[in-house]
């Protein structure tokens, strides 16, 4: 039996959490549990948006971009212009669902690769908040604070957020689309390969536009909720979010050529940079550079594992012949 | 046969359709009609335009004139799923599914069985399933596809063309990997859908299934419609006529010349060698000058027999001996180091790298062998690539041609040619005519008998026993992973095959999945 990659993540986090527990005996709380969803919640909510594109062969440099526009626009949108803060919100999100079709279109239509193409969108979407401003602007609405102030409450002292639910709640509706319906088949198979995908009947055009504006309208939800965590609009959050999320997929056991993965993964993934980042904040010695460090090793290890994983399974070469009853 | 003298109403016309490539006018003015219920061939050789014709008529190439009626009612499906939709369903030369999806989701991909949106995953289990069982395939149809052999990948497109056709069947050379059983499967399945008034149309270069099955034939050559006859009142010479333009060479079954062949002494000699839970252990010994063909059904260990031979797979027993001194095969490359050649059975999906030149894809082999430290000079690589051309009648005779851009057939023998090129000691050659027009097949025996001559030695497999016969100089026999039987000068014919195959089968029954 091989362990399936996604398995491999999961022994990772936990082995990774139970060495911290054994460092520090306060960290195995809901405290630290709930604080780490709530402090990577945005990641997760782009991640999974991430996992759709990457399993389809694709990729999406945007999404850092995307997310600082949506902060400075719903910034500016609630403060400057005083319109109600779920308009904004709709606002954005069909802004954001424009441009990932926008992005798709181009991609099928000119046979471009995504790489450039999402590239090209990254310094759009970037450029494009510059414009609007370039200082952080607070956001003082009402409805932040309540937001803010929401949280289940876990025995232990834990307070899951509202953004962190809301992440939640995005990677199970993620899950499902992705394992449980034809439109997850279909991203499989484009991952598999986009000819082949055509010749067997799939509207290859239309998945990819799907796709890409699912990744963005996450990436503009990520936004929204990166604006709760901050209560502020700035043209320059989140920058370098996309390959945070890019190595979250990865780490999460999804085949950076596509074709396989899954979202579960992906949120162990996030969950794993989480991890690092609260070590550091409980050794409060290291620099929270190290993130990057740990990160960086871990997402060589697992394309290392991958390529090995891919290397055994062409040596195993000529397959089962199947029973064919003669 | 069907009474095919009696046309019935047009199902599916196509009048004067023509498609350019860039200069290549690859379909000029072709007529089509295919009736109710019939089986109808569509045969050429390689680069006549088949699979042209078929993707200008379900969508997949946007043509350049002419129209395509349905039932009376014209229609221009302008991709493979607007064709599906109308009814037409198509299995593509080149399509080998979805290697990363479970067995399932290939077949019912895009019309899985829902419930509130969601798939029912157990209920497309169970249809494929099912669905398979009626091709007398009985697999875990949740497994990832690519996990099974090639024949069970081709079933299973077959099955889910078959599942989808309302109207219209087409198969691009749906056999060129199956053995009997699987093929007379299908025409029972053909037959079936024609039964119920569903017109086929079947390409294949393997006319003995076309007069087997077909009510009907048209021939295409250079993209021009030759004539469209009933099988019945087209006797074979006249039909390869219609094809080549010209009379065959007569070359085939001439066993007497296979052996009055000189065979020298052993060149590479394999003791005990084997591989547990792949091949049984096996003693086997080639000599210079000698074809040795494996034969067998699907399954049965020739290709894993022609694996371990060429270290694409590590022995876990016995020895390997060339030219008399022990050597290890640990990996293609230790192969290629003494001298042999390996020309394999998926060569369509892993051999050809299809955005390099045809001369590129040929001296590819021969360059590895030499190293990078002794680069073929440009001249040298023309004249290699030009020569195997002419030798093999690749068309279009253009070296410069990017190979994905070539007909399935030429492709075919480009990969050959990549492994001539490399003046092997031994060659390994796993269906060296799947896919390959009845011309060149002839060819390609030729030049076999050629090779062996200049002391060359050869190990074949092939599915075609007459061909196997053929060129032979000695016959292995496999059957569940293991040599069962050798045959060796008068014992080698079909007959004498198909009894040692068939002595084997009376014993333990195929069950490994
Ligand atoms: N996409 C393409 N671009 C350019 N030329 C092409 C393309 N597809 C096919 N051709 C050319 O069109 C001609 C007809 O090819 P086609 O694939 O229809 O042959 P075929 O009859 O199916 O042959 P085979 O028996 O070898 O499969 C060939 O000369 C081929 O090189
Ligand atoms: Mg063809």
């Amino acid at each position: 039996m091989r362990l399936p990659p996604v398995a491999i993540t999961a022994i990772v986090f936990v082995v990774g959490f139970a060495l911290c527990t054994v460092q520090f005996p306060n960290f195995a709380s809901t405290r630290v549990a709930a604080n780490l969803l709530t402090d990577n919640a945005f990641l997760g909510i782009v991640a999974t948006g991430m996992t759709f594109v990457i399993i389809s062969g694709g990729i999406d440099l945007s999404v850092g971009s995307v997310i600082g526009f949506t902060t400075v626009f719903v910034a500016l949108a609630i403060e400057r212009l005083g319109v109600p803060p779920l308009v904004a919100f709709a606002a954005i999100l069909l802004l954001c669902a424009a441009f990932g079709a926008a992005m798709g279109a181009i991609i099928h239509v000119f046979d471009m690769p995504p790489f450039i193409v999402t590239l090209a969108g990254m310094f759009l979407a970037r450029g494009a908040s510059f414009l609007m401003s370039t200082e952080s602007t607070p956001i003082t609405a009402p409805l932040y604070s309540t937001v803010s102030d929401f949280a289940l409450r876990l025995p232990g002292g834990g307070r899951l957020t509202a953004i962190a639910l809301i992440m939640l709640a995005v990677v199970a509706a993620g899950a499902v689309l992705l394992h449980f319906t034809r439109f997850g088949a279909n991203v499989y198979a484009l991952g598999g390969s986009r000819a082949t995908t055509a010749l067997m009947g799939i509207p290859v055009g239309s998945m990819t536009v799907r796709i890409y504006m699912l990744s963005s309208v996450l990436a503009g939800l990520a936004g929204i909720v990166f604006s709760f965590y901050t209560a502020a609009g700035y043209s320059l959050s989140a920058v370098g979010v996309e390959l945070d999320s890019i190595a979250a997929v990865v780490i999460g056991g999804t085949l950076l050529t596509g074709g396989q993965g899954s979202v579960v993964g992906t949120l162990l993934g996030v969950l794993i940079q989480g991890l690092i980042q609260t070590y550091i904040n409980f050794d409060g010695t290291l620099s929270s550079w190290w993130t990057k460090i740990v990160t960086g090793i871990l997402l060589f290890a697992f394309i290392a594992l991958q390529q090995a994983m891919l290397g055994i399974a062409r040596r195993a070469g000529p397959r089962k012949a199947g029973v064919l009853k003669s | 046969m069907n009474a095919a003298s009696d046309p019935g109403p047009a199902l599916l016309e196509v009048r004067g359709l023509s498609k350019s490539f860039g200069t290549l006018r690859a379909l000029q003015e072709v007529d089509f009609t295919l009736r109710h219920g019939e089986i109808h061939a569509l045969l050429g050789e390689n680069g006549a335009g088949k699979s042209t014709l078929i993707k200008a008529v379900t969508g997949v190439f946007p043509r350049d004139a002419g129209i395509v009626r349905l039932g009376g009612a014209e229609v221009a499906p302008r991709s493979a799923k607007a064709a599906v939709d109308a009814g037409i369903a198509t299995v593509y030369q080149e399509v080998n599914l979805l290697q990363n999806l479970s067995v399932a989701q290939n077949l019912y991909l895009g019309r899985q069985p829902t419930r509130f949106g969601l798939v029912r995953e157990a209920e497309m289990r169970r249809r494929a399933t099912e669905l398979l069982a009626e091709f007398d395939l009985h697999i875990d149809v949740a497994e990832p596809l690519g996990n099974y052999s090639v024949a069970v990948q081709h079933i299973a497109a077959i099955a889910r063309a078959v599942d989808q056709s309302a109207r219209v069947l087409i198969l691009d050379e749906p056999t060129a990997s199956l053995d009997r059983h699987e093929v007379e499967i299908l025409f029972a399945v053909m037959r079936k859908l024609a039964a119920r008034g569903i017109g086929v149309i079947f390409v294949t270069h393997f006319l003995d299934q076309v007069y087997e099955i077909c009510d009907r034939i048209t021939v295409l050559r250079n993209g021009r419609l030759i004539g469209e006859r009933t099988t019945a009142e087209l006797p074979r010479i006249e039909l390869i006529r219609m094809m080549l333009g010209r009379e065959l060479a007569e070359t085939t079954s001439e066993r007497a010349a296979a052996q009055a062949r000189q065979v020298g002494e052993i060149c590479a000699r394999f003791e005990d060698y084997g591989k547990a839970g792949y091949v049984a252990p096996f003693n086997l010994a080639l000599r210079r000058g000698e074809v040795v063909g494996l034969a067998g059904l699907l399954g049965s260990g020739r290709s894993e027999t022609a694996r371990l031979v060429f270290g694409a797979e590590r022995a876990d027993s016995g020895s390997a001996a060339v030219e008399g001194r022990p050597v290890r095969l640990q990996s293609p490359r230790d192969a290629v180091a003494h001298g042999f050649g390996y020309c394999p059975e998926e060569r369509k999906t892993d051999g050809i790298i299809a955005d390099l030149t045809v001369r590129e894809n040929i001296v590819l082999a021969l360059q590895a062998k030499r190293g990078l430290s002794k680069p073929l000079s440009r001249a040298e690589q023309d004249e290699i690539a030009m020569r195997f051309i002419r030798m093999l009648d690749i068309r279009p005779p253009e070296p410069e041609r990017p190979i994905g851009l070539l007909s399935g057939g030429n492709q075919q023998k480009v990969l050959l040619a990549r492994w001539l090129a490399t003046a092997p000691r031994l060659l390994v050659l796993d269906e060296p005519t799947r896919g390959i027009d009845v011309g060149a097949h002839a060819e390609i025996i030729r030049l076999i008998r050629e090779l062996c001559d200049n002391g060359l030695a050869l190990l074949v497999i092939s599915s075609e026993l007459d061909e196997i016969v053929t060129y032979s100089d000695r016959v292995i026999v496999l059957r569940d992973r293991s040599h069962i039987d050798e045959l060796e000068g008068e014992a080698v014919d079909v007959s004498n095959i198909l009894a040692a195959i068939a002595a084997g089968t009376t014993g333990a029954e195929a069950g490994q999945a």
